[in-house]
């Protein structure tokens, strides 16, 4: 490391700086705008249908966020980057297949198997992080090129066919179980959504206490200021899409698990929803700004839309209209607030 | 600003207030679930199931995932109509094994379910209202068969690889050929997700590399639509049948573009599901399988009012 020590210093105090002004200043607000919208959404299908607000259907809209959740906390590293990620759904898809692999096809241990499942997901971020940090593509064109790979890949070694876990009879418990109801048995969240959340904590804390995530916000601020800083550019821009591969490969394990088994044909599509996620919680598509909180909370003001309007027996063509407009009013409120400030 | 955030916040919960469709609590509500809502044949399913609700009087709700691989999907969407407790449950299973958790709660809370389309792996479903695809494929290799004189080169352009229908259709076609056909050689496969722009390039690239080919089968409504372009595309004329129908590909039908298509029985299969479903609520007995049927159609028979009413537009 050839690094002139004070400029790094100095950029690392930039960074933490800017980073603490936006924790007590507009992030801090935008998540509590965002809570707000959340809390809004829930007590109005509360009091449109009895159903809704049953545990039971609240534990099913939790258990539908975790995947979408985990793909959009993988997202937000590189959104906040500036960069863009296609590739998370299909490289969910090729992870759960690959798990699938290692654990039906070769039956190593479960442990190993997620490992390995993980490691793919690492190894396909390690691919896209090198297209964009060295090869200087576009990332939304590297990471499409990689969408494609990974779907293909998916579909080629799954054989077209899904498959399953019949014989791993612990792998279905990963999503499924429930840790949560062993100790409190009247409130079985499901083991994918305490991963949802152990992940979140986890990549806040990334974020905010490590080098790696000032330097992710440095990165999507200004790139070029932290290169002339002397930072190693490439290489924390590949450690990034290595970490968000790797979150994927989460993503996999978790809906291999609930489907027990590994859907090959998956994936397309998913990308978007965890962007959408990862905007609506107020992380800017031109980088530099940015929680994982606030993405969950988008992730989960989806699922209750979806949700909800299900419930409410909304027909599905409309379904998809609301979200659209909720999708395009909750950035358009976040731009007028943003302009206010 | 905050006035403007709360008149936004308003003025999308009365928007969402006024989609709603308010629902009595004594009456018999029945969710149907099913593989997609945008394709015609889908709509024909949700047609059937509407028009029997409406002659037995319970209500209805007719749901699918917008592509058939979205499994995780259409579980969230089986899950979320659980919990409105509902008399019974029609559901057209992505994967089958996928589901069971949710099946078996259904059936701790007594709920019937009615299988339909491909149907469920389980013995949970009380029946399944569905067609014999296999039959139905081998049909149309026979017909094919019988209009390029039992012999020469044949393509297939299917929706995919995955799906029940899609093999189903497929082997049920390689089968019969290799079966009773031997001198007919099917040169290529190909998949095309139902979708009919990449359908149409695949067939442009069949008739491009088999110079000879004397038919092709596209195996779903998306699929023949794809062919039917790719054919007229390429200038060659050849015998192509389908499966399903639709406006375009009925139209090629009676103008001799499309020697002929398989055709379902959509609309039974959804007053199948409703009209099993209140049975089951009877208590009446129900057999472990309901074919609703199919039927070869073409140029002589497409107008013919028993075939007419089973097509859609």
């Amino acid at each position: 490391m050839a690094e002139p020590k004070t400029a790094t210093i100095e950029a690392e105090e930039r960074v933490a700086t800017t980073f603490r002004a936006q924790v007590f200043g507009s992030i801090a607000r935008q998540k509590l705008f965002a809570f707000a919208s959340l809390i809004v959404l829930m007590v109005f299908f509360g009091f449109a249908s009895p159903a809704f607000m049953q545990v039971e259907n609240l534990l099913g809209i939790l258990q539908s966020t975790a995947v979408n959740g985990v793909l959009a906390i993988a997202s937000t590293f590189v959104i906040i980057t500036a960069g863009i990620d296609l590739s998370v759904g299909t490289l969910m898809t090729f992870c759960a297949v690959m798990a699938g692999v290692f654990l039906t096809n070769w039956q190593l241990p479960l442990w190993t198997g997620v490992l390995a499942a993980i490691a793919t997901g690492a190894m396909s971020g390690l691919l896209s992080g090198t297209f964009v940090a060295k090869l200087k593509l576009p990332p939304f064109i590297a990471t499409l090129g990689m969408m494609l790979v990974n779907k293909g890949l998916a579909l080629v070694v799954a054989g077209d066919k899904p498959i399953y876990f019949s014989d791993s009879e612990n792998f279905s418990t990963i999503s499924q179980g429930s840790m949560i109801g062993y100790v409190l048995p009247s409130l079985p969240v499901p083991n994918s959504v305490l991963i949802l959340f152990v992940l979140a904590i986890a990549a806040s804390a990334v974020l905010s206490r490590t080098a790696l995530g000032r330097y992710t916000f440095a990165l999507g601020s200004n790139e070029e200021a932290v290169r002339l800083s002397g930072v190693n550019v490439d290489r924390w821009k590949i450690t990034i899409y290595v970490l968000a591969g790797a979150i994927c490969g989460v993503a996999g394990l978790l809906i291999a698990s609930r489907l027990n088994s590994a859907q090959p044909a998956l994936g397309q599509g998913y990308e978007l929803e965890a962007i959408a996620a990862v905007v609506i919680g107020g992380t800017s598509l031109s980088g530099g700004t940015g929680t994982v909180l606030g993405t969950i909370i988008g992730a989960f003001i989806m699922s209750v839309l979806t949700n909800g309007l299900r419930i409410l027996s909304v027909p599905q063509e409309w379904q998809i209209v609301v979200t659209g407009v909720i999708i395009i009013l909750a950035v358009y409120i976040d731009i007028l607030r943003r302009r206010k400030l | 600003m905050l006035n403007r955030t709360q008149i936004s916040t308003l003025l999308v919960a009365a928007a969402l207030g006024g989609a709603i469709t308010v629902s009595r609590a004594d009456e018999t509500y029945i969710p149907l679930i099913s593989k997609g809502f945008q394709h015609q044949f889908w709509q024909a399913v949700k047609l059937g199931a509407e028009q029997e609700a409406q002659k037995l009087s319970v209500k209805i709700s007719f749901e699918g995932p917008e592509t058939e691989a979205m499994v995780d999907k259409q579980i969230d969407m089986l899950s979320a109509d659980l919990a409105k407790h509902p008399k019974a449950i029609g559901f057209a299973a992505l994967d089958s094994k996928a589901a069971i958790p949710l099946l078996k709660k259904a059936q701790a809370e007594h709920i019937p379910v009615i299988a339909f389309d491909s149907g469920v792996d389980s013995d949970i479903p009380l029946t399944t209202c569905a067609t014999d695809n296999i039959a139905a494929a081998a049909v149309a290799a026979d017909k094919m068969a019988e209009l390029i004189g039992d012999s020469g080169e044949v393509a297939l352009v299917v929706h995919d690889q995955t799906s029940r229908t899609g093999i189903d259709r497929r082997d049920g076609f390689l089968n019969e050929m290799k079966a009773k056909h031997p001198k007919v050689k099917i040169v290529s496969v190909q998949y095309g997700g139902g979708d009919q722009l990449k359908s149409t390039e695949i067939t442009k690239a069949i008739l491009e590399a088999n110079p000879n080919l004397k038919g092709i089968f596209g195996a779903n409504e998306g699929s023949i639509i794809g062919v039917l372009h790719g054919v007229k595309e390429s200038k060659k004329k050849l015998v192509v049948i389908g499966y399903d129908s639709g406006k375009e590909q009925i139209e090629a039908i009676k103008s001799g573009d499309e020697a002929g298509a398989i055709t379902q029985n959509p609309i039974g299969i959804g007053a199948c599901v409703v009209e099993s479903a209140v049975k089951a609520l009877k208590g009446d007995k129900l057999p472990k399988k309901v074919d609703t049927g199919f039927y070869w159609y073409d140029k002589s028979n497409v107008s013919d009012p028993k075939i007419a009413a089973l097509l859609y537009n």
